[in-house]
């Protein structure tokens, strides 16, 4: 066997071992990509917008949000900005995992950035704590899979959701609140989380009181990320992990 | 082009640019100061909550059985499950008062 064939070797069952890393994501994911899919056609987007919304940007709270604003009719500006605060925590999965992949070509770079979603960083960077080379190939086993099914089902979910008669019977229009609740109680471990909960919670409340939608948005989640700021760096827990 | 269209092309190369971004910009630092690491990381939740607080305000009885079973699940499973609870409770109370 020449040494050509045992690189290919190596990268095809490299590849083959990330692959078999995504199907608990997939599996997870699934139900999310039709939802978003299914919604999205309720809140005014067509089949083709939400298939291209899944394969460009990629990230599903993020999305979820997305179309919310937009079945209110947002500024489209404003809309864009909640989608880049929504996804911003991106920034730190993206500082952590630049060490690892920094040996990589710069196109497999590139595209691997693409593709850094949450759990694609959880699975990579527990691999490089483990001691194990973040090759491109593992990677792109891990997170290749869970992209084209993300988008496949977004486009299922989409031309589903058209078929749906009665949506306030079956709570359709409710589901995203449901699900951005989820997500919140996700986060609850974090240090600082029901201080800033409560903040943005009365700010967002009393806006959308007063300034009125959408700036109940912007205004809430500046009031709980200031509270985070202000508060003494000991109680935030970020300082124990140096 | 609609307006939609572009909202997509502008919220993926926003998205693409926090996946690029700390790896272009933070990493350069050395270390980050606690109180913006305490910002950033306060900034899902703080966002998220947002979405969710106002809704309280034009809430019926089904909307608030739904969102207390989700924050109760919340304590027991991941997101999936409760996430199931709340949309089984909303579609079941909904069925009932209307």
């Amino acid at each position: 066997m020449s040494a050509e064939t045992l690189t290919e070797n190596s990268l095809a069952s490299d590849f083959w071992q990330g692959v078999r890393l995504s199907m608990p994501v997939v599996v997870a994911s699934a139900p999310f990509a039709v939802l978003f899919g299914a919604l999205a056609v309720d809140n005014g987007f067509s089949v083709l917008e939400a298939f291209l919304m899944s394969a460009l940007v990629y990230g599903g709270a993020s999305q979820m949000v997305g179309i919310q604003l937009f079945g209110q009719h947002v500024a489209p500006w404003l809309i864009v900005l909640s989608i880049f605060a929504v996804n911003f925590r991106h920034v730190l999965y993206s500082a952590g995992i630049g060490r690892r992949i920094a040996h990589w070509p710069v196109v497999s770079q590139a595209l691997g950035y693409f593709i850094l979603t949450d759990p694609q960083f959880a699975v990579a960077e527990a691999r490089a704590q483990s001691g194990q080379t973040v090759g491109f190939a593992w990677y792109l086993g891990l997170g290749l899979p869970v992209y084209v099914f993300w988008v496949v089902e977004s486009a299922l979910g989409a031309l589903f959701g058209k078929l749906i008669p009665d949506t306030h019977a079956l709570g359709i229009d409710f589901l995203l609140p449901i699900y951005f609740l989820g997500l919140v109680m996700g986060f609850r471990k974090r240090p600082l989380w029901l201080p800033v909960v409560i903040a943005s919670a009365c700010a967002s409340i009393i806006a959308y009181k007063t300034v009125g939608s959408p700036w109940h948005v912007s205004i809430g989640a500046i009031a709980g990320v200031l509270l985070a700021v202000i508060l003494p760096p000991h109680h935030s827990g970020v300082e124990t992990r140096r | 082009m609609s307006t939609t269209f572009w909202i997509i092309i502008a919220g993926a190369i926003a998205t693409y640019l926090t996946r690029i971004g700390g790896h272009l910009v933070i990493s350069r630092f050395e270390n980050i100061h606690p109180r913006v690491e305490a910002g950033l990381n306060a900034v899902p939740a703080a966002v998220l909550t947002t979405l969710v607080a106002p809704e309280l305000l034009n809430a019926g009885p089904a909307e608030w059985a739904a969102l207390v079973v989700t924050a109760v699940a919340s304590l027991r499973g991941g997101l999936m499950s409760m996430f199931l609870a709340g949309a089984a409770v909303l579609i079941l109370a909904r069925q009932s008062v209307g």
